[in-house]
């Protein structure tokens, strides 16, 4: 076999302090992937305690602090980093046609810092537990019994700063490492999606940075800012904690925007529908991001004015989502589209990401935020859009790129079933939250109302479908990587450069800088049935060239 | 940020060997690093503007707070800081020039003096803070004023006799009979309070009028406002924050400072010198904010 990243070189050390981009990806998806299934089996403890209204398996607080890790291991150590870190490490440098991102050794500090950053979060379990929920809101977090508010807030502070550094090495990447060619629209979408990420990790996470080492000092020093006891001002806090939050809402969902872009490019082997309509409503999404934290806050006692102006705002995100979920359609329609398993994610995003979307609007205006606010339907609505968005997102990229990362193609079979069992599984949870949220059932609470009974053990019936359909997932890549086909270069006749290169990419990625053109013209490929892939017109019946 | 190594041996190409491997020339990656580190200067912006964020919030919720507490901050020790501060940042900015001119003796002096201004910065931020703790001019619980003994009781410093906004006229009468006057030039800042509390100025000293009502100590009469830690505690971490900068941009500067020493700028690369420089102006450009926005309240 020719030599590529995976067989560069050998051992620990190779790894551990490479500065490979592509091994920096593969190590983030191993680790962001172990996070998701901690969190996951933390979900499923949750759903079962939920199964009947009365004590369960855990106790109150047990539960209290096991939905709270869910939260924040999801969001912080999961979604937050797994596209851009894993999938955006492995693919944006290849797919610009550069041979790494601009800065190897603050990628890999961005990697250790989120080892160091999540392990410290995780620990805070032995330091007492952390109960406040993922939100961390004072003056709860401050009292003084909340013992873990301290090592949580330290680790999420510095997965912070791991967020930042990425952020910051793709935009400079970006702006300053394209080759000859590659022209700001002749980006393949994900890219641009990645750049309006990266500039929100950018913008939005040092505020975070600074609330939560205020929330630190004032735990630990009772420094008396957001606490009220020491006359400090707890919605001050909540402020914060938003205009960070709801930004960081599109570092998870921007990212698996891009993706879908590419899958329905890809899987309908045309020319995207209104290229720089997508590509611009990425950034201009990612600006409305920071004006509508306030929607939030509804409730928090915020004035009148303020929650009419951040109703307004939060409306008119949907524009540019719409515009991309409209365009997408009209490259889908009279395409032949083939249903491989990446572009069965796709179709299940559309499906999923637009209900999150809709539900939206429910939460975002005022009067029936006012009857909805903290009850199932928020959950069910967040979970729409970061897992029925961002989660299925990144399993689409993963099915997409698994073969250009690991060399190996997975079985169709399984993978489709378990495609199938996530559709269920994932409608079957949250669907029912809607209804028993806006009949009123509060979101956190251990106990409830027999009356919500029966939507509580169908929700809990569905996270176990969830469960089979990943473990499925793992099984099957896993078996993928033991016995699984040799990938070929460009297994689904995709168009953009990562597919030029070799699967898996030689250590340097391109050996001549690549020549770069339309990222999106299908029209030089031809399917070859000797090797399973695609390969250029004309081209000799082999293995491309690295 | 702005030192990478040549890692890729072998690529044969004969470069720079301070550009590295994934880089196509030494321009591109200047370009990059630089605007690396321009954004890393807007990431310590914003971290810093959500305590600018809350600092407005604050004052405008209590500006009763922010004027009586301002005033123990030592104006002329924070005017000194920032006199040194903007030396410093003209040395760096120098020594960034004499890189460019390749010459290194004058870089290595000039970054050693940038270097003293911060550690003379360190010091007179050092005799601050020990006065607030002596004088338990501190955050949240720890917010406990008091004589500690040797000295007087602290009062506050350099606006002798200037009337509190909104306070009442007998609890924050003026000077308090030990206040020396000295030093004030302009005696007719030194007013009574309204009209029923008057003073006079004998031999520099306040010497309350015969008949004038008792007033208290200023002690007393700084609880009548209350929450005045929460200006402490905004004080001490803006402040605070700033000096860690100051502390990670002396390590920065020695660290420049030694590649100068070990000839790694001989040959007309002065790239780090650059980065550290624009850093070392960040952390001016800050104190230059705080300096007036805690300081010169009123
Ligand atoms: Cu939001």
């Amino acid at each position: 076999m020719k030599d590529n990243y995976l067989t560069h070189s050998k051992g620990f050390l190779s790894w551990a302090l490479t500065l490979d981009h592509k091994r920096i990806g593969l190590m983030y998806l191993v680790a962001t992937l172990g996070s998701f299934f901690v969190a996951g089996m933390l979900a499923l403890v949750v759903r079962t305690e939920l199964w009947a209204p009365d004590p369960t398996i855990i106790s109150a607080d047990r539960y209290n602090q096991a939905f709270t890790l869910h939260g924040a291991i999801m969001v912080f150590l999961f979604i937050i980093p797994a596209v851009p870190g894993a999938l955006g490490n492995f693919v944006l440098p290849i797919m610009l046609g550069a041979k790494d991102v601009a800065f190897p050794r603050l990628n890999l500090l961005s990697f250790y810092l989120w080892m160091l950053g999540g392990a410290i979060a995780v620990l805070s379990i032995l330091s007492g537990g952390v109960d406040t929920g993922w939100t961390f809101y004072t003056p709860y977090s401050t009292e003084p019994e909340r013992l873990g508010v301290v090592m949580m807030a330290t680790g999420v502070f510095i997965l912070g700063f791991s967020s930042i550094f990425t952020g910051l090495n793709f935009v400079v990447t970006i702006h300053k490492l394209r080759p000859p060619g590659m022209t700001w629209f002749r980006l393949p979408l994900f890219l641009w999606a990645t750049y309006a990420t990266a500039l929100i990790q950018v913008m939005a996470t040092p505020v975070i940075g600074i609330t939560l080492l205020l929330l630190i000092l004032e735990r630990t020093m009772m420094i008396g800012i957001f606490n009220p006891k020491l006359g400090g001002d707890p919605v001050l806090f909540q402020h914060f904690f938003w205009f960070y939050s709801h930004p960081a809402v599109y570092i998870m969902i921007l990212p698996p925007l891009g993706i879908i872009s590419e899958l329905i490019a890809a899987f309908c082997r045309r020319e995207l529908f209104g290229y720089k309509f997508i590509a611009f409503s990425s950034v201009a999404i990612a600006a409305f991001g920071f004006l509508v934290w306030g929607h939030h806050m509804f409730t928090s006692g915020q004035s009148t004015l303020m929650s009419m102006m951040f109703s307004a705002l939060t409306f008119s995100v949907s524009i540019p989502t719409a515009v991309k979920i409209f365009n997408w359609l009209a490259t889908m329609y009279k395409g032949s589209i083939s249903f491989e398993t990446p572009m069965l994610y796709a179709l299940t995003f559309l499906f999923t990401f637009s209900i999150g979307g809709l539900t939206g609007i429910f939460l975002g205006a005022l009067s029936t935020d006012i009857h909805l606010h903290d009850t199932y339907f928020v959950v069910a609505h967040f979970h729409y859009v970061m897992m029925g968005g961002g989660v299925i997102g990144l399993l689409g990229g993963l099915h997409y790129w698994w073969p250009k990362m690991t060399g190996k193609m997975y079985d169709e079979g399984p993978a489709k079933l378990a495609c199938a069992l996530v559709f269920i599984g994932f409608n079957t949870t949250f669907f029912v939250q809607f209804v028993m949220g806006s009949q009123g059932m509060p979101r956190r609470y251990y106990n409830y109302d027999p009356s919500f009974q029966i939507y509580h053990q169908v929700s809990t019936v569905g996270s176990y479908i969830l469960a089979a359909a990943f473990f499925l997932m793992l099984f099957y890549l896993l078996k993928s990587l033991a016995t699984g086909r040799q990938a070929p270069d460009n297994p689904w006749g995709a168009s953009t450069l990562e597919w030029q290169c070799s699967s898996p990419p030689p250590h340097d990625n391109f050996s001549t800088t690549p020549t770069v053109g339309d990222p999106y013209d299908f029209s030089g490929m031809t399917y070859d049935p000797q090797i399973g892939g695609w390969r250029p017109k004309g081209a000799p019946a082999a293995q491309g060239a690295a | 940020m702005g030192d990478q190594h040549a890692h890729g041996a072998g690529d044969g190409h004969g470069h720079d060997p301070n550009q590295a491997h994934h880089f196509d020339t030494m321009d591109q990656q200047i370009e990059a690093c630089k605007m690396g580190m321009w954004l890393f200067l807007a990431t310590e912006v914003l971290l810093f503007a959500g305590l600018f964020c809350a600092y407005t919030v604050y004052r405008g919720n209590h500006p009763e707070v922010f004027h009586h507490a301002s005033l123990f901050l030592d104006t002329k020790l924070g005017a000194l800081n920032t006199v040194i501060l903007l030396l410093s940042s003209f040395t760096a900015a120098w020594a960034v020039r004499a890189a460019q001119l390749r010459q290194i003796a004058k870089l290595k002096l000039l970054l050693v003096l940038t270097l003293a201004g911060a550690v003379g910065f360190l010091v007179v931020k050092y005799v601050e803070y020990s006065a607030k703790f002596e004088h338990g001019l501190l955050w949240g619980l720890r917010y406990d004023p008091h004589d500690d003994g040797h000295h007087p009781a602290p009062k506050p410093a350099g606006a002798p006799g200037l009337v509190l906004a909104g306070a009442t006229t007998q609890e924050y009468a003026v000077a308090t009979p030990w206040d020396d006057l000295t030093a004030v030039q302009d005696k007719s800042l030194v007013k009574p309070a309204g009209n029923e509390v008057a003073v006079q100025a004998v031999d520099g000293r306040v010497v309350p009028e015969e008949g004038a009502p008792p007033r208290k100590p200023w002690v007393g009469s700084a609880e009548q406002v209350r929450n005045v830690h929460i200006f402490f505690g905004i004080y001490f971490v803006m402040t605070g924050l700033h000096g860690l900068h100051v502390l990670i941009g002396m390590g920065a500067i020695g660290w420049v400072l030694l590649r100068a020493a070990k000839g790694d700028f001989d040959g007309g690369y002065y790239l780090p010198v650059d980065l550290v420089a624009l850093y070392w102006h960040l952390v001016d450009l800050i104190w230059i904010y705080l300096f007036p926005l805690l300081y010169l309240i009123g």
